[in-house]
């Protein structure tokens, strides 16, 4: 989706600010969340590119306003209610108002380091052969989908080089819907800054990006 | 997402705005909420944020760099399968699947960035900076990276290529800075004192041996 999340290139949001020695957490609810949010996800009552989702699809403004664990709540909340699992009422009570309904499994705190540790590798065995190799030249489709997509906004309609090709993995666009995994071949695209940005961008940038395979056409 | 000088992040050392009360009220109410319903269990949230708050961070990373510095087989090793590498020093897991290591040189620099999200390598720097999920950061990598290590106070050559990676999909990139001259004859645990969290983002360098 076009969603204010896609911000590369976005003109406007000033410097970056470093904090010298910042804390991992501001605020005691940011830890709650990221554990809540951790917790939830090893349910599987979700993927992580649902939750992704959950977090972009929000309107703008809302989006720009929040921030980052504000939004990481936001689409908790949203994930959980649309998968039965709190009523919205319950959210407004701040309480439980109804027999829960089950979920596939619920993380022990003996289970938690493993968890963290293992990760979820998104590597999968091909269905079919790659379409590029590394070298191959490359065109971004000029693509809109309303759903989620990983493919930025800048990137769309440039053409590039394909420089690594890292096998087969879950593609989000799929997987975020329910749609299953549909693993498609996955390639790093480097795209000359001049390029994406125009003949006044600096001529020794390059940018990657990591692009699945139905993002891409053969350059014309 | 508004610029980091008045990001809510900011506002949260000093909890006084209703916003704040009302957001944790929110979270400490769903919390109940699953515990009650027993879809999480507190002892599990307890053991997450104490990984992500002790246990993983950008020491992990100081470490994999250092020993690159020092050990040409391992630095040959990190560059051509960085997951076997970093994993031969115990790291690797949730966000670090699939790792690439990003060699900087006298003529390449390299830069890490997730315009769409926050997309960062967990396992060896730990949960990503404030200024690495905000707007002006993502917004700039891409399109100014020049401008955006200007902000960090650092000035590249004129003619330093500047290799920009952003973070699109499930491949985690750990930039391997170059080793400061002066540290000849140093030992991994002291080079890695020298090793900075931006500096393994590209967004810094590592610290000078002069300034220890």
């Amino acid at each position: 989706m076009n969603g204010a999340h896609d911000m590369g290139g976005v003109h406007g949001f000033g410097a970056v600010v470093p904090e010298p020695d910042e804390p991992v957490f501001h605020a005691d609810w940011e830890r709650r969340v990221l554990a809540l949010v951790l917790a939830m996800g090893a349910t599987g009552e979700w993927t992580l590119d649902a939750a992704r989702f959950a977090r972009e699809n929000r309107p703008p403004a809302e989006y720009l306003s929040k921030s980052y664990y504000q939004l990481w709540l936001g689409g908790l909340e949203q994930l959980l209610v649309e998968r039965g699992l709190v009523a919205p009422a319950e959210l407004a009570a701040g309480r439980s108002l109804r027999p829960a309904k089950p979920v596939r499994r619920t993380l022990a705190a003996g289970e938690a380091t493993g968890l963290l540790k293992r990760g979820r590798p998104t590597n999968r065995e091909a269905p079919r052969p790659a379409r590029f190799q590394v070298g191959d030249q490359v065109r971004a489709k000029n693509i809109h989908p309303l759903t989620h997509t990983r493919l930025p906004r800048y990137a769309r309609g440039r053409t590039g080089t394909v420089t690594r090709v890292h096998g087969c993995h879950v593609f989000p666009d799929s997987n975020a819907h329910g749609h299953g995994e549909d693993p498609q071949w996955l390639y790093t695209v480097s795209f000359p800054g001049r390029e994406l940005w125009g003949a006044a961008a600096d001529p020794t940038v390059t940018v990657s990006i990591d692009a699945f395979e139905p993002y891409l056409e053969p350059a014309p | 997402m508004s610029r980091a000088g008045d990001d809510p992040h900011r506002a949260a050392d000093h909890e006084h705005g209703s916003e704040l009360s009302e957001t944790q009220l929110r979270v400490r109410a769903l919390e109940s909420i699953l515990v009650e319903k027993g879809y999480v269990d507190p002892a599990a949230l307890d053991v997450l944020i104490e990984t992500y708050e002790t246990k993983v961070g950008p020491h992990n990373g100081a470490r994999v760099v250092a020993k690159a510095w020092v050990d040409p087989g391992f630095r040959q090793w990190l560059l051509t399968d960085s997951d076997a590498a970093i994993a031969s020093l115990g790291y690797g897991g949730r966000q670090g699947e699939a790792m690439v290591a990003l060699e900087n040189t006298a003529s390449v620099h390299n830069l890490v960035v997730c315009t769409l999200c926050s997309c960062y390598p967990v396992p060896v720097l730990g949960l990503p900076p404030v200024w690495y999920k905000s707007a002006p950061y993502r917004s700039r990598a891409v399109a100014d990276p020049r401008g955006v290590l200007h902000d960090f106070g650092v000035e590249l050559p004129a003619d330093t290529e500047v290799r920009v990676w952003d973070s699109t999909a499930e491949v985690r990139y750990l930039v391997l800075p170059m080793r400061p001259a002066g540290t000849g004859g140093w030992g991994e645990a002291e080079l890695a004192r020298l090793v900075t969290r931006d500096s393994m983002i590209g967004a810094g360098l590592p610290k000078r041996p002069d300034v220890r």
